[in-house]
């Protein structure tokens, strides 16, 4: 399965590339407005690209009022991704949210590097979403955490229904010759390449700490077949494209291709039959 | 509004103009869109393509002027003839160029729509300011365009009688425009990394409202919004 990462692909300027993938996930609501940050927001480094957007998004009740049915009108199961400040904050968009039966699952960004992070633990935040939404909750994590596969189990057992393994990471560029951080904000949010190592030992280890029970879509720097399906081997159930989809639009349907045939050159009839592989310790 | 196309073309040539590069590209198919209208230009060695709006659009070739500010546009500059790079466009919104009374006001590299609007145009009264004499020569790819070097302000070569601006240049400049001429069409320039809508990297803010330039702008108080952007019409128009 090939998703967007969130606030990679807006679908309404966009659908067709939309509608390449197996599931929209729409950028982050907040309950509140949100006019995000400074700019510049984005500048390009070594290997990647860094952001600085803010999680600029119109509020849970104008995204209600006006994106969601411009959304339901694709005709294709989407996510939406959830932040906020406080786990009341999260609560509050997945119960209006979760009221749709058109939205699939939300997914909780607990991990955005660009706003001052959530007080609340990742586990608070997604109980407090589970008591009110029965919707498949993703938690979607960040790099930086010293224990990945702990908070993972922590956030499982407080009821999510799977995980998105990673979000960017933070990190700085500086101009040329003023040596002024690029971005407004100073530091951002990096994606791109350099990030695949990341994600793919976030995935292994959370696959690892959860023995493989909860799905988990991978992230991070993916740009062809190959390296979806090494996200896949390493414990993903599923893969969803970032920064690539920014200059190739065809990137859905490409990646799909060449992930069904890498799997097949090494004998999986299926992608999803390559889950996991990367822990059996006499493959290959 | 023509679909954007994303398509590989060679450098047909580059020259120099001043400071900046003109660099124009084989045109094949791609439409040329509306003056205003920009394309992404894939860098080689870059992972973020640039932004870039029309400069001349002439039968078998599209230019752009560029200002080597930085190591992509360096590299951009120093393309050689022959050698292949990727463009997705045209984006955005353009000028509306059916006004009756123009005026095209252009700052520093701003000045890079206004050949193509000039001769969309049928060229219209052109007042255009930089910094420096060498900025100026960029001056010659626009016919009778009136030119001051700073300390003079572009802004004051603006007559005092009704026009309809169109203006491209940088934020102060656009600024200083708009409270001098609130209804004039401005041009505005962000780091953006799709030109499609998805990144959110280009948001501005002007009169208390954000805007996403390349899907809202470039030109603001130009075209209204087409959206969306990348659907399945073109899809089908491409089969």
């Amino acid at each position: 399965m090939i998703l967007n990462a969130s606030g990679c692909l807006d679908a309404l300027t966009a659908p067709r590339v939309a509608r390449s993938l197996d599931i929209y996930v729409a950028k982050t609501i907040t309950p509140e407005p949100m006019s995000g940050n400074p700019q510049p927001r984005l500048a390009e480094t070594d290997f990647g690209l860094l952001n600085s957007i803010g999680l600029q998004n119109p509020g849970v009740e104008s995204f209600c009022a006006e994106i969601l049915p411009r959304l339901e009108e694709l005709g294709m199961p989407f996510w939406i991704s959830v932040g906020g400040a406080n786990a009341a904050d999260y609560a509050r968009v997945c119960e209006r949210i979760g009221e749709r039966e058109s939205v699939s699952a939300l997914e909780l960004n607990l991990s955005c590097p660009n706003v001052d992070p959530a007080a609340a633990g990742a586990a608070e935040i997604v109980a407090a979403c589970r008591a009110v939404s029965d919707k498949p909750l993703y938690a979607k994590l960040s790099p930086h955490l010293p224990d990945v596969a702990e908070v993972a189990t922590g956030v499982i057992e407080a009821g999510a229904s799977g995980l998105t393994l990673v979000n960017s990471l933070r990190g700085l560029v500086l101009d040329e010759w003023t040596l002024e951080p690029r971005l407004g904000r100073g530091v951002g949010g990096y994606s791109g390449a350099a990030m695949r190592p990341v994600a793919l030992a976030a995935v292994y280890l959370c696959y690892e700490a959860t023995k493989g029970a909860v799905p988990i879509v991978g992230v991070g720097g993916v740009q062809n077949g190959k390296q979806a399906l090494d996200l896949i081997a390493a414990g993903a159930s599923a893969v969803a494209l970032g920064s690539v989809l920014f200059g190739d639009l065809e990137a859905p349907e490409r990646v799909r291709t060449e992930l069904e045939q890498e799997a097949l050159a090494r004998g999986f009839e299926r992608p999803g039959e390559a889950r996991g592989a990367a822990h059996r310790p006499s493959a290959g | 509004m023509a679909s954007p196309r994303r398509e590989q073309r060679r450098v047909g040539g580059s020259e120099r103009i001043g400071l900046y590069t003109l660099l124009r590209l084989e045109r094949g198919g791609l439409e040329a869109g509306l003056p205003g209208q920009f394309f992404m230009l894939d860098v080689p060695g870059h992972i973020m393509p640039r932004p870039f709006s029309i400069c001349l659009a002439e039968k078998d070739e599209l230019a752009f002027l560029i200002n080597p500010v930085g190591p992509a546009t360096r590299v951009l500059c120093e393309l050689e003839r022959g050698q292949k790079i990727g463009l997705f466009g045209p984006l955005g919104n353009g000028f509306r160029t059916d006004v009756k009374r123009p005026l095209l006001v252009g700052g520093g590299i701003g000045v890079a729509p206004f050949p193509y609007a000039a001769q969309v145009m049928g060229n219209p009264p052109v007042v255009l300011g930089f910094r420096t004499a060498r900025q100026a020569e960029a001056a010659q790819l626009v016919p009778k365009a009136e030119v001051c070097i700073e300390p003079q302000l572009v802004t004051e070569l603006i007559p005092g009688v009704p026009m309809d601006v169109l203006a491209c240049g940088p934020e102060p400049m656009l600024h200083a425009v708009h409270a001098l001429v609130p209804d004039a069409q401005l041009a505005w320039e962000a780091p953006m990394a799709c030109g499609f809508g998805a990144c959110y990297g280009c948001v501005v803010e002007l009169d208390g409202k954000s805007r996403r330039l390349c899907v809202e702008g470039p030109v603001l108080n130009g075209r209204p919004p087409a959206l969306p952007l990348i659907d399945d019409e073109e899809e089908e128009a491409e089969a």
